[in-house]
């Protein structure tokens, strides 16, 4: 079949075939789950390397479609609805993000216990469901996909989770749940407005978006609707709540990969539905949601100075790195939104890489209470000085990936032509002092001072799947932090169809 | 030397850095030091190399029409946020660039030198950490120099978060103390709320201006005045947009150049290793905010409300720094004093220019103050550096910082007594060592400004005179020294005393650099003579301080004992740095966390959540409440069913009637 010729359909069947074979195994068979994981693994960063070197080729033979490799296979005739596959810049680089994430996720729970044949099962089903929500260009797959990604982490918290784990599960889930019930109210209104009078509905996104047939009266309800559907699972203010407790209680691997792909999907979903094919409301409304996302970023930022507990502070520091990648995403020029794109990859690496240490301190003291700790960097250097980079990263220390996110964000945002805009970037900006507050106090605490517990004095240092899982995090966050325009490169030129729309919209608003 | 080996000035340290630190641990911890010594000395050349060809080189295009043109010696994108709104990382080499290489890697070159010999326990073994910590020095001198060779503002701004936490590092490099934790942290704190002023300071100048670039900024007088003219007049709360981007970028500045009043990180920053705090704290780092401000000179010429906050910040700061350090006990916080002073002078001389087009045209105008102020930063870094390091070899010799634990060590340790007089002198501005001159310039300037602003400045400089010689006599005489420790103290081994003989030389010739002729701002040779109203005036002023602190410390009497007791609240509150810190420790305590963080963190737990979690048990209590009704008995299903077609059907009934 021709879907088979494209690359990206693999996305898909990688996992897939990562959970035949684990179905085959059984659970005391642990190196044979560990084989296929690894595997499965290593030949996703493989698929999502070559997509990046075809996807450049491609460009630099001159093919400017604004959705390369699409392919499109019908499922369901009379609703016309289609398997259509298609890339940009974005979702390049949004799935060679997941592809380290769940590479780096598979060595982080190397001793998964109890079921490990279970939790990668449910685990690859989640990595399913974001490679797809990815590749898809299509309302209904997206919608899907997205489904499946958000379902396995009931289980997965509720299963292998820590802490009030019932309570956190069930509390993410409704709450996600809740925003998919927004989502799909706007899905369909899409739907029915999607092509002018007479002509086929279409659950296409690049068609719904050059057709531009939803009407202005509709767009006002179907953009909210979208945007906090999508929104709730980006952890906007006020419908971020399940953050703290979900990540709390959530298995590490989970948690690496919950703050660090499946919260992309949010502000993916953002752009590429919200704002892309509603551009007249999103002009009107947006100023509503800047200021959610602006009380996000320094909220965010201000909990977590006084937590206690290294997972709420990284969760609390995940709603205000989040925060920026929608307010960012709100400000509708190039810079930013390619800002936001590179806060979405520095954000998932480094919160993987954080809850990646966290996980194995916790495996180790079986405190996540910084108060409980100290002294740790003479116990665990290793993991100590990942902590570091990891904060420093957090920080936005130059070199590393989050200095370039957020100054592409303050930049592109200070852009804007209207003062509003920019004083809430100013009032943005202030989060770089209280992150270094929040994040200083926790390496002074935890790593550095004298040793708390005796107890903490005959731990050992990571082992060498640790120490795999976190270089692997670690390299990239520093590539992307030092070698930043290849990927500025890749992430700007797929803005120019969103954000032309929304001029021409904003243009015939002034009319 | 061709420009080019610039670019291997700057790599080095960066590859030591990366070098030492994912290697480091696997080598013995004496060849690591070694091995960051040699990688330094060859930078050191290069760089020598380089900056003496810009100063003393003819080759082509170097000088036009007797004007040394700044050189691009490379100038890559790095991250491109527009069209022209482009991130460089490059090189360039211009007057004050080619100063700073030099001044940078004498310093750290000795302080790696030095660090051999004081980083090491009683019985000259390394400590535990020497290869992170030479490690972190030469990621503090990779970043320092590109923070010097800058192209662009943001540039500048990345060097400065990086020195910013290498400085972090390495006053927190004792992690297992507490205090010196606390110090680290405080330290990054404070700058980095600098730093966010710095940044909004820079999102308004590129937002009107349209670039980054120095070359489209500041390449000139004409360049810097079409970069403000393009704000097109734009004014915010009375004042053009442009004077308020600059007074942002002078806090960043400020910040890290510990102005008042964002010095307090500085004092505490002493707990570091002194070696660092002589590299970092005294030299290099903490003028990089001078460096900021000279940077941009031509747009603060113009924008004269921006420069009159620097020069009032500066002209107090000097004050109110050497008013402290007059009366601190602890050797190395009162040279941390001094070092806050001196830096506020070279502020102040920037500042006093004024663009008053007379005095632009007249040499000794704008241009006097900018020469004076790199001077001094120049001659500042290398008696200052020496003083740290003497300060150091004590406070390894007699294990204190304070200085009741010192008092009379001129016998057991002359070598260091000798060097650190003559740091004294130098700083004092006794002639001929290195201080005079520059300070000399400084005073000149300062009252071509304004007779105020000179007569001010001056006191100062006797003040200066008389709590650096206040320190050095309570060190090195006083009365007879108690020996506390089982060696009796003396002078240290070569590593650590060669760096003071070197820079003792230094800060004796230094003063007769001709300053004059290579740190102007435009390139051009300055003309200047020695004003000897001026210099005589202030050698006098500077001879009064020095009797007085021999009048009161030479030896032992209760004069000093007198006075303070009948000064004693103003004495107290200089001894506790006039309670800035309690300041800050309230606002952040109590204002910050108490009044900010607490409540919201509150308020996201019981609010936000208390609502989510009460639609959650009211949806409970909903299905609770109905849930009786599916028993699950027929009976009572059929019994339900029942009245229910009975009401219906009486229902019906009553409406057909009616």
């Amino acid at each position: 079949m021709m879907i088979f010729d494209n690359i990206l359909i693999y996305f898909v069947i990688v996992p897939v075939l990562t959970l035949a074979g684990l179905a085959l195994t059984n659970n005391k068979g642990i190196a044979a789950i560990r084989a296929v994981a690894v595997t499965g693994a290593t030949v996703l960063v493989a698929l999502a390397l070559y997509l990046v070197y075809l996807f450049l080729h491609l460009r630099g033979a001159g093919d400017t479609s604004e959705m390369l490799l699409q392919t499109s296979v019908t499922w369901y005739e009379p609703m016309n609805i289609k398997l259509a596959l298609g890339v940009d810049g974005v979702s390049v680089v949004m799935i060679l993000l997941s592809a380290f994430i769940v590479f780096a996720g598979v060595f982080a729970s190397w001793k998964m216990d109890p079921l490990p044949k279970q939790f990668f099962l449910w685990f690859f089903l989640l990595s399913t469901g974001v490679f797809g929500f990815f590749i898809s260009i299509d309302l209904f797959t997206m919608f899907m996909f997205y489904e499946v990604a958000l379902i396995p982490m009931y289980l997965l918290i509720g299963v292998w989770g820590s802490g009030n784990k019932n309570y956190s599960a069930m509390k993410l889930t409704l709450m996600l749940m809740g925003g998919s019930a927004f989502l799909m109210l706007g899905l369909i209104g899409i739907y029915f407005h999607s092509a002018p009078e007479g002509q086929p509905l279409t659950m296409n996104l690049l068609e719904i978006a050059h057709n531009d047939a939803i009407p202005h009266e509709w767009q006002y309800y179907l953009f909210p609707l979208t945007f906090v559907g999508f929104g709730v699972l980006g952890a906007m203010f006020p419908f971020h709540t399940w953050s703290p407790d979900g990540h709390a209680s959530a298995p590490t691997a989970v948690s690496m990969l919950h703050a660090g792909v499946l919260m992309k999907l949010g502000g993916y979903g953002c752009f590429r539905i919200a704002i892309y094919l509603m551009p007249f409301a999103a002009n009107e409304l947006a100023w509503i949601f800047l200021i959610l996302t602006g009380i996000s970023i320094v909220y965010g930022a201000l909990s977590a100075c006084v937590q206690t507990d290294l997972k709420y502070i990284n969760a609390y520091s995940s709603v205000s790195h989040c925060g920026m990648v929608l307010f960012a995403i709100l400000m509708f020029n190039t810079t930013a939104m390619t800002g936001a794109v590179l806060q979405m990859l520095s954000h998932g690496l480094m919160t993987a890489l954080f809850f990646a240490l966290i996980g194995m301190i916790y495996g180790r003291t079986h405190t996540r209470d910084i108060r409980k700790m100290g002294g740790m960097m003479h116990i665990m250097p290793y993991l100590g000085v990942g902590y570091v980079i990891a904060g420093l990263a957090s920080l936005g220390l130059p070199g590393l990936s989050g200095f370039v996110a957020e100054m592409t964000i303050f930049v592109g945002s200070y852009m804007h032509s209207d003062v509003f805009h920019r004083v809430l970037t100013i009032a943005a900006t202030t989060s770089i002092v209280v992150t270094a507050v929040y994040i200083l106090r926790v390496v002074g605490k935890l790593l550095f001072g004298e040793v708390q517990d005796e107890h903490h004095r005959s731990l050992t240092d990571a082992t060498w799947e640790e120490r795999l899982s976190t270089a692997t995090l670690i390299l990239s966050v520093v590539i992307i932090g030092c070698f930043p325009n290849f990927f500025v490169n890749i992430i700007a030129p797929s803005f120019e169809p969103v954000v032309s729309a929304l001029e021409s919209a904003s243009h015939m608003m002034g009319m | 030397m061709p420009f080019e080996y610039t670019i291997a000035v700057v790599a080095i340290p960066l590859f030591m850095f990366l070098f030492l630190g994912l290697g480091g641990t696997q080598m013995g911890r004496k060849i690591t030091g070694v091995l960051g010594v040699i990688g330094m000395l060859v930078t050191t050349v290069l760089a020598y190399g380089v900056a003496l060809t810009y100063f003393f080189g003819t080759g082509q295009g170097q000088v036009v029409d007797g004007v040394r043109q700044a050189i691009t010696v490379m100038n890559p994108d790095w991250l491109s946020f527009s069209e022209n709104l482009v991130v460089r990382m490059g090189i360039m080499l211009d007057p004050i660039a080619a100063m700073m290489l030099i001044v940078i890697t004498t310093v750290s070159l000795m302080v790696h030198l030095y660090s051999l010999g004081y980083m090491c326990d009683h019985h000259g073994h390394p400590e535990k950490g020497f290869q992170r910590y030479y490690a972190f020095l030469a990621l503090f001198t990779f970043s320092m120099l590109g923070l010097v060779v800058a192209t662009n503002i943001f540039q500048i701004f990345i060097f400065f978060e990086m020195v910013g936490v290498s400085s972090y590092l390495l006053i927190g490099f004792y992690y297992s103390s507490p205090a010196a934790v606390h110090a680290s942290k405080k330290a990054f704190i404070v700058t980095r709320l600098a730093d966010l002023f710095f940044l909004i300071g820079i999102l308004v100048l590129s937002y009107y201006t349209g670039t980054f670039d120095f070359d489209k900024l500041v390449g000139n007088m004409a360049t810097a005045q079409s970069a403000v003219a393009s704000a097109g007049g734009a004014t915010f709360m009375g004042c053009s947009v442009i004077a308020w981007a600059l007074t942002f970028i002078f806090i960043g500045g400020a910040g890290k150049s510990a102005m008042y009043p964002l010095h307090i990180w500085l004092p505490d920053a002493m707990e570091g290793p002194t070696p660092v705090s002589a590299l970092i704290h005294a030299a290099t780092m903490v003028v990089a905010g001078v460096f900021l401000v000279a940077r941009l000179f031509p747009l603060y010429v113009i924008e004269q409300g921006a420069m009159d906050i620097i020069l009032v910040t500066g002209a107090f700061t000097a004050f109110y720094a050497a008013a402290i350090a007059c009366v601190q006990s602890d050797i190395k916080r009162a040279l941390a004093f001094s070092t806050i002073s001196q830096i506020a002078f070279m502020m102040t001389s920037l500042a006093v220019s004024s663009n008053h087009s007379e005095l632009i045209t007249i040499h000794g105008g704008q241009g006097l103050g900018y020469m004076a102020s790199m001077f001094h930063l120049f001659t500042h870094a290398m008696f200052k550096a020496l003083l740290f390091l003497c300060a150091g070899a004590i406070i390894h010799a007699v294990h204190s910082n304070e200085n009741s634990d010192m008092h009379g060590l001129h016998k057991f340790m002359p070598i260091t007594s000798i060097a650190f007089l003559i740091g004294c002198l130098a700083i004092a501005g006794i002639p001929p060592f290195a201080g005079f001159w520059s300070k000399d310039e400084i005073l000149v300037a300062a009252y071509e400004r304004g007779l105020g602003w000179g007569l001010w400045m001056s006191a100062v400089a006797g003040m200066t005179a008389f709590y650096m010689f206040r320190i050095y006599l309570l060190i090195f005489f006083w009365k007879k020294h108690k020996v506390h420790t089982e060696h009796e103290p003396a002078d240290q081994p070569w590593t650590m005393t060669l760096p003071l003989i070197i820079l003792a030389t230094i800060s004796i010739v230094a003063g007769f650099v001709p300053a004059a002729k290579m740190f102007t701002w435009d390139g051009a040779a300055l003309h200047t003579q020695l004003n000897w109203t001026v210099a005589g005036s202030s050698v006098l002023i500077a001879c009064v301080g020095i009797a007085l602190a021999f009048r009161l410390y030479y030896k032992e009497n209760d004069l000093p004992a007198r006075m303070k007791a009948s000064a004693h609240g103003l004495w107290t509150a200089a001894y506790h740095r006039f309670y800035m810190d309690e300041l800050y420790q309230f606002i952040t305590h109590k204002l910050v966390f108490g009044l900010l963080s607490v409540p919201i963190a509150w308020f996201d737990r019981h609010i936000i959540d208390g609502t989510m979690n009460l639609m959650a048990n009211v949806t409970n209590q909903c299905s609770f409440a109905i849930r009786r009704l599916q028993s699950g008995s027929i009976q009572a299903y059929v019994y339900i069913y029942l009245i229910g077609a009975l009401t219906v059907a009486v229902a019906t009934i009553v409406c057909v009637l009616i």
